[in-house]
């Protein structure tokens, strides 16, 4: 307590140079020659990757055809799989921008202050994800083959698709009602977090409490909102791919995998941010903590993970246990390391690597902790969705990462123009003080 | 250097010194007790006693004296332990989550939540005991070497999970509980004389509050705090899988754990909001247990119960999703069935009730928190009763489809752990400080309203 600490300038702007803006351009540019020269590959029966498409296809299809698919998956299967995978991916990532600004409005926290405008600038990425999905989910060819229930004839009895169990889900999963709820998530997320950026910005200009207040208004408001759509944008957008399968618990399995993809972005920014000379006044007590909350949300998702899965297990209803069995050994086995993988680097490596004290003050340690946690979360929703999309025709190869380098690019360079627009430091935030002086 | 933001509220009032706080929380301790004490005292025996007649015919006549019928074979017992050992979390997240979380208002209402999650866990496994029907063969449960045979708990059934986690749980939260009075034993040591030096003195282990005891005694809290974390949540997870891993319609949802978490903390913040009101009132501990402390568990309360509520629709959406007929049914059935008053209560009670916390007058009313917590505690029971029994009356052979309906075995029992409780409580808040002292003390300097105003 005795020590003076210097508090650094609290006028701080990001540069978002042109020569970044040329890189990120130029990488998402070539994460798409990447896609498309994975394509080229496939159809002539050469690949890159780890695993790649057709060998096993006869048993992929048998396979299929045992789960009562009805149609066989393709090279397109893969493609589309893979943006709708990435798009839901980085979806979660901006909207947890806007999740963590509103609970700590909400539970009137002090200690993030100071880096607040990093996951404030995390949601302008929103918009590009949902056009992206509305666009596939309009197109009926991409929606088709991302959702079982949108095959053609699956809903009507006269159809030799005709699928009794999906035509009784007809009344929540149809075009119409799909549609106005993917626009609402979209559109409310979206607005929600333009009105909490709006008076943020405005209490910069002017100190008075008024903004502050008007700031946690609107973030009681996503909070609600959020509860009941995080759920059914997680039914939505990745439980109705594999339509016939359902659990209670993948609500919360799937916000938690988006909250702690979302924890570790902010932190890997703010590490980024600070080894070019920005946000000097983030201390380490501040880090230390954003560390303890990726470290126990990390544990929160291996508990929802392995709760759903236990009880799954245990239960050994075969309408349940096929999700896990798809899996662990369908399709070829294609999917039982990304299955695995999931768990060591969201689970097993995070809790090794931030159990300490120090490594949760060590850069190092941090961005490698940052870096298992995103990669991971990748596969989870690798897993959560190319089973049902892709079949036998998923892989891990020069598409899967051409898609994602495209769709980080895109991440990065809204994420690095939103930041570059305001200060970094929220100057008149009645708790900056707090979280300036944080000392644990 | 900790700076504390303005705009926060102060959690002591009242101007209150550090020897002030010694003062007004030694007083009770030292004092003869009051007569409201005496009477609620000898209220609380008495139920005690009653219900222990019952709990004694219940051994010896055997559980013939409940309710219980061939379809419904688990009903206000395993209930009623759900219930308490639920109510116990409240303690757990007070003194070890919210110590994490660096929450200062904890200070004021940690000591008592602590003690009452030891009595509700008790109470909790007096249930078990019960319905052991010989419970002196209660060592049964834990898987020691035997000379029956090669007799072995079942590991796999999460009842056994139940007895590791259940008396782990228990014996950690003892163990926080006592490392926190250790202090303010020490400070009610100094002040006494005779025998009652003596006791406090032995209890107080050679507390010398010197630089390095409390350096330990802050590093052991963080310990214990981080133990308690991860044991608070396991316990109410086994306990979700008592049902869980079943094939029951209506219990079989993987929901089930972080759900029963949150209604657990949800039953355990309004047992505290009823416990630290009366002792506010009675102790005159105002300036301790402000309006801000009781508007911060309401906004507890309303939290929790809306996750409640979100974990409510998900399980009726699932049901209806799922296509299964039985799940279907067995949620229709919850709503519609002959046992739909308990679900109203429920979704009432526990759902819509608290919402009445988002205005802030209501939330600063006493009565009104007072009101809703009894409330909400009423829903929690009747959550578990909707679970456990809308599930069971109406199985898989409708021949055997039936109602139930408590006798006074179920009754009896129930008072029997009220009983209990208030008795243990009542001794607690008598002999033993019921503010944390020493801990109030080390958050006067940033958070009282004599200092910050200075």
């Amino acid at each position: 307590m005795a020590h003076k600490h210097e508090i650094p300038s609290l006028d701080e702007s990001f540069d978002f140079s042109p020569a970044l803006r040329k890189k990120l351009i130029i990488s998402a540019i070539i994460g798409v020659a990447m896609v498309a020269l994975g394509a080229f590959l496939l159809n002539n029966h050469m690949s890159i990757g780890v695993w790649s498409s057709g060998h096993g296809a006869e048993h992929g299809a048998a396979d299929a055809h045992a789960n009562g698919e009805h149609h066989g998956a393709t090279l397109f299967s893969r493609i589309i799989g893979n943006i709708w995978m990435n798009s839901v991916y980085f979806l979660g990532i901006s909207v947890v921008g806007v999740f963590f600004l509103s609970y700590n409005y909400v539970a009137k926290a002090g200690w993030y202050t100071s880096f607040k405008r990093v996951p404030e600038a995390l949601p302008s990425f929103i918009i590009v994800p949902a056009i992206i999905m509305l666009g596939l989910f309009l197109v009926p060819s991409s929606r088709e083959v991302i959702f079982h229930w949108a095959h053609h004839g699956v809903m009507d009895p006269a159809s030799e698709n005709y699928d009794k169990i999906i035509a009784g889900k007809s009344w929540y999963l149809n075009f119409g009602f799909f549609l106005v709820r993917m626009v609402s998530y979209f559109a409310i997320w979206y607005y929600l977090w333009t009105q909490i950026r709006k008076y943020s910005l405005l209490e910069d200009e002017n100190n008075d409490i008024y903004f502050y207040n008007k700031s946690r208004s609107y973030a009681k408001m996503f909070l609600i909102f959020f509860a009941v759509t995080s759920s059914t944008a997680a039914w939505d957008f990745s439980m109705s791919i594999d339509t016939h399968w359902f659990s209670t618990m993948f609500g919360w399995y799937h916000l938690a995998s988006w909250h702690v993809a979302g924890l570790a972005t902010i932190m890997l920014t703010i590490l980024l941010l600070k080894d070019h000379g920005y946000l000097k006044s983030v201390n380490f007590s501040a880090i230390h903590d954003l560390g303890k909350l990726m470290f126990g949300f990390s544990i929160f998702w291996a508990y929802v993970w392995f709760s759903q899965y236990l009880l799954i297990f245990y239960a050994n209803l075969p309408e349940e246990t096929i999700y896990f069995r798809e899996r662990l050994s369908g399709y070829d086995g294609r999917y039982f390391a990304p299955f695995i993988i999931n768990i060591v680097l969201n689970f097993v490596f995070p809790f090794l690597i931030l159990m300490a004290r120090e490594s949760k003050r060590n850069m190092i340690f941090l961005k490698l902790a940052c870096g298992s946690i995103l990669m991971g979360h990748w596969f989870d929703f690798y897993q959560m969705q190319m089973p049902g999309i892709a079949k036998d025709q998923g892989g891990i190869g020069i598409i899967e990462w051409g898609t994602t380098l495209t769709f980080a690019s895109m991440f990065i360079y809204f994420v690095a123009n939103q930041l570059s627009k305001a200060n970094l430091v929220a100057k008149n935030h009645p708790f900056l003080e707090e979280s300036l002086h944080h000392e644990i | 250097m900790s700076v504390v933001s303005p705009i926060r509220e102060h959690l002591v009032t009242g101007g209150k010194t550090y020897h002030d706080v010694t003062e007004d929380i030694c007083r009770h301790v030292e004092a003869k007790p009051t007569k409201e004490w005496k009477v609620a005292f000898a209220i609380s025996v008495l139920v005690l006693l009653y219900g222990g007649s019952w709990v004694l015919w219940t051994w010896w006549e055997g559980l013939g004296v409940w309710g219980l019928n061939k379809t419904v074979g688990w009903a206000w017992d395993i209930t009623n332990f759900v219930w308490w050992v639920g109510i116990g979390h409240a303690g757990t997240l007070i003194s070890a989550i919210l110590l994490l979380f660096r929450q200062k208002w904890r200070t004021s209402i940690n000591r008592a939540a602590e003690a009452m999650t030891i009595f509700a866990v008790l109470c909790a496994a007096s249930f078990i005991l019960m319905h052991m029907g010989r419970p002196w063969l209660a060592y049964w449960a834990l898987p020691f070497p035997n000379t029956f045979g090669s007799l072995w708990v079942n590991f796999n059934s999460p009842l056994v999970w139940d007895v590791f986690a259940i008396s782990t749980y228990f014996s950690v939260s003892c163990l926080f509980w006592f490392i926190g009075l250790i202090p303010d034993l020490a400070t009610i040591r100094d002040r006494a004389t005779g025998v009652r030096k003596s006791i406090y003195g032995a209890l107080s282990l050679g507390w010398t509050g010197g630089a390095k005891t409390w350096a330990r005694y802050e590093d052991v809290s963080l310990i214990l705090a981080g133990l308690s974390t991860p044991l608070v949540l396991s316990v109410h997870t086994i306990v979700s899988m008592d049902f869980a891993t079943s094939v029951i319609p209506g219990w079989h949802t993987t929901i089930f754990p972080p759900y029963f978490v949150a209604g657990a903390i949800f039953s355990g913040f309004a047992m505290v909001q009823n416990l630290m009101l009366v002792t506010r009132v009675v102790y005159k501990l105002e300036d301790y247990i402000t309006l801000e402390h009781i508007s911060l568990m309401n906004k507890i309360i309303t939290v929790t119960g809306s996750i409640v509520g979100v974990a409510y629709i998900t399980e009726f959406f699932i049901a209806a999703y799922s296509g299964v007929e039985y799940e279907k049914y067995a949620f229709f059935n919850r709503a519609a069935g002959p046992l739909w008053w308990s679900y109203l209560a429920m979704m009432t009670c526990n759902v819509l009730s608290p919402q009445i916390f988002w205005f802030k007058s209501m939330r600063e009313n006493i009565v009104v928190s007072f009101v809703i917590a009894v409330v909400v505690n009423i829903g929690m029971w009747f959550e578990r009763f909707v679970i456990i029994v809308t599930s069971l009356h109406r199985d898989y052979l409708p021949s055997s489809w039936t109602y139930f309906t408590p006798r006074m075995g179920d009754i009896g029992d129930y008072l029997f752990s009220f009983g209990f409780f208030f008795t243990c409580f009542l001794l607690f808040s008598k002999f033993l400080p019921v503010i944390n002292m020493a801990e109030v003390k080390s958050v006067l300097k940033s958070s009282s309203e004599k200092n910050s105003k200075q």
